[in-house]
Order: structure tokens, then sequence, then C-alpha cells
């Protein structure tokens, strides 16, 4: 195991956090508009931001699966240890079948994904209302099941950092200082 | 048009209906004819239709010159792809299907192309607006029905359709294309 994340490793979290939480935002925002050009574009930079996770996701599964996390501190429990393993597990599959769940309401509701305006992605679905309804409602479960374990996720990490006060926040935030010491 | 070529198209279409031996087309099964259309939304295909439409029709692919075609479209009757979007275009700013509930199409000459291949002109009107329009079509028979596909970009903002925010042709673009299916029966 190695002692610390690689900048890539590190990278890639953040820059997939702020996509997500973006898109999410974007989410709640456009639905309620109504109809404009405004709402087509912001429906669209929402599809494009999702493309984007799920490219950068794909990356970072690979990138984790050569690359191993940092080893948790031994001062944790097993289950405990079990419950944030379970938990990243759930957060990587949350980072694929987010955007998936997106690509997929689009095709049944009949409007293609059209990755920044050039490049169209193919249908995984024929039009189907019914379909596209049901979908929407996965989407957005997905999204809030997202929201409560990235809660649980940032609440570990704050009591990592605050209260047991080791070293596991910091090596996802190396400029913390306490990334190197145990 | 002007008068000898519509006296010309009269001869013509008296001269189809003397004749026992030429194949003209003159009836539309709407039940199976369609009426769609493609516009793009930032970029992205979207695929609608018209629901309600009636034609009349008169055409021997022999004597193209001789054939008449006219097509009246109920405006309300669009499915633009969802809910929200239909609610949208019959609005004011797009078809404005209160004050114009109709659009209309009507063949002004229709030339051969060659084989099955053929090309009609005619006027388009839509919200009070008239453009000429051309459409390649081709004309596959079997027996006693043929079914006569085509289509043809039209320019919405030709027809004020979408205007104000909407004529922003980078969020939905200027040209739409319109695909028609016609079967047809003598």
């Amino acid at each position: 195991m190695s002692q610390s994340y690689t900048r890539t490793a590190i990278a890639l979290h953040w820059v997939i956090a702020l996509g997500m939480l973006i898109a999410i935002a974007l989410g709640f925002y456009m639905t309620n508009l109504s109809l404009s050009p405004f709402k087509l574009k912001l429906f669209s930079w929402h599809k494009w931001l999702g493309v984007t996770i799920f490219l950068l996701a794909s990356l970072r599964l690979v990138w984790r699966l050569t690359h191993p996390a940092p080893a948790l501190p031994d001062t944790m429990d097993n289950w405990e240890k079990q419950i944030a393993h379970a938990v990243h597990v759930a957060l990587y599959v949350l980072m694929f079948s987010i955007p998936l769940s997106g690509w997929l309401m689009s095709s049944a509701a009949g409007f293609p994904v059209v990755f920044l305006g050039l490049i169209p992605l193919p249908d995984l679905l024929a039009k189907n209302k019914e379909l596209a309804a049901m979908l929407k409602q996965v989407h957005f479960l997905l999204n809030m099941s997202l929201l409560a374990l990235v809660g649980l996720h940032v609440g570990a990490a704050l009591k990592h950092h605050f209260v047991l006060k080791d070293n596991v926040m910091a090596q996802m935030l190396p400029w913390l200082g306490r990334g190197k010491s145990k | 048009m002007k008068i000898w070529q519509q006296s010309l198209l009269a001869c013509s279409l008296i001269g189809v209906s003397l004749s026992t031996q030429a194949v003209t087309f003159n009836k539309v099964l709407l039940e199976q004819s369609q009426l769609s259309f493609v516009s793009k939304q930032m970029n992205v295909p979207v695929e609608g239709k018209f629901k309600e439409f009636s034609a009349k029709l008169n055409f021997d692919p022999a004597k193209v010159e001789a054939a008449s075609a006219e097509l009246n479209i109920v405006l309300s009757s669009i499915d633009a792809g969802s809910n929200e979007a239909n609610d949208e275009v019959k609005s004011k700013g797009w078809f404005n299907v209160q004050a114009f509930p109709t659009a209309k199409f009507v063949a002004k000459s229709v030339k051969s192309l060659g084989s099955d291949r053929f090309e009609v002109a005619g006027e388009m009107s839509i919200k009070g607006k008239t453009n000429p329009v051309t459409a390649p079509f081709t004309l596959k028979i079997t027996g006693k029905t043929g079914v006569l596909e085509g289509s043809f970009p039209l320019k919405r903002l030709q027809f004020n359709i979408g205007e104000g925010a909407w004529s922003d042709t980078d969020t939905v673009a200027d040209e739409v294309q319109i695909r028609f299916k016609l079967v047809v029966s003598e």
C-alpha cells in the first residue's frame, strides 16, 4: 500500500466532485425553468458535463485499479474500514450510473445527447414516454443517494481530521500539511 | 403562375382524366401517411410530427406537368417531442395556432428527375406568410398504390416560427427538415 494518493488521483477526485456538484445544482435549477432557449442551453450543458464526468470517472477507475489507495489507519476498527470501503465502492458506482441513467433518460425521451454539440452519442433506447418518466425518477434517486453518501463521506473525513486527528482527510488535501505524517 | 401555364395545366388535367391508360394517383390514404420533421436544438436532432392533415392529389408519374397537390396541416396536432414543447410551439411566438390554425402547401409544378425520382415546387403558407419551397421525392409503386416520400429543409424564420428569444438560431436552428410520406392510390 502506498502512503498517499498520487497527484493524478487527487486531481481526479476534486475535479469529479466539483463537476458532480455543479451538474446536480444545474439539474435542480434547470428542470424548474419554463421552456426558453436558456433552458435548452442549460440542458445541453448539463448533459455535456455528465458525459465529461463519465469519461473522467472511467479514467479514475483505471487509475485507481493501477495505483492502490493508501491504507486506512490501524486505529480504525475492521467494521469501520469495511463501511468506508463500501461507501467508496458505492460512490464509484454512482459516478458511472448517474451519467448513464441521464443518457438512458435522454434517449427514452427522444432527445439524443450530442456531446459538446459536436459528437452525437448513440441512442441507447427507443423513444418511450413511460420509460423516460421512470428513468427520470431513477436519475433523481441516484442523485439523492449520491448526496446522502457524499454527506457520509465528508462527515467521516471531517471526523478523521478534527476528532481523530489522523491524516485520512489530509491525504486528499495535501496542502493541509498533514499528508505525509501518520 | 401565368395564365397560359394555368390553361396548360387545366388542359393536361382534362387530358389525364380522359386517358384510360394512365396511372393517376388521386387518393391519399391518410391513415398510412406521415408528416414529420426534425428540428435541431443545440445541434441535437429532435423528431416531431403532425398527426392531423389532409391532402388532395392528382399525380400521373408519366404526365408530371399535369400534377396537382394540396396539403392542409392542422397545426394544433403537432407533436414536437415533449408536452412542454407542444404547449410552447402552439403559442403566439411560434405557430400561433389560435390565429393561424392550419398550414398549407400548394404544388405549382412537378418535374421528373429520372426513374422514380421527382421534384415538386410549390408554395408553403404558414402563419400568414407564403414562401416558395421545393422538395425532391420518390414514388414507389406496388400494384395500385404508391408511396410518395421526400424531405426538404424549411427555414422557420421565413415564417416567423419562433419569435423573440427563440429567433436565436444558435439554440434552435433556422432549418427544420420536413419529411413527408404519402401513401397514394388510384
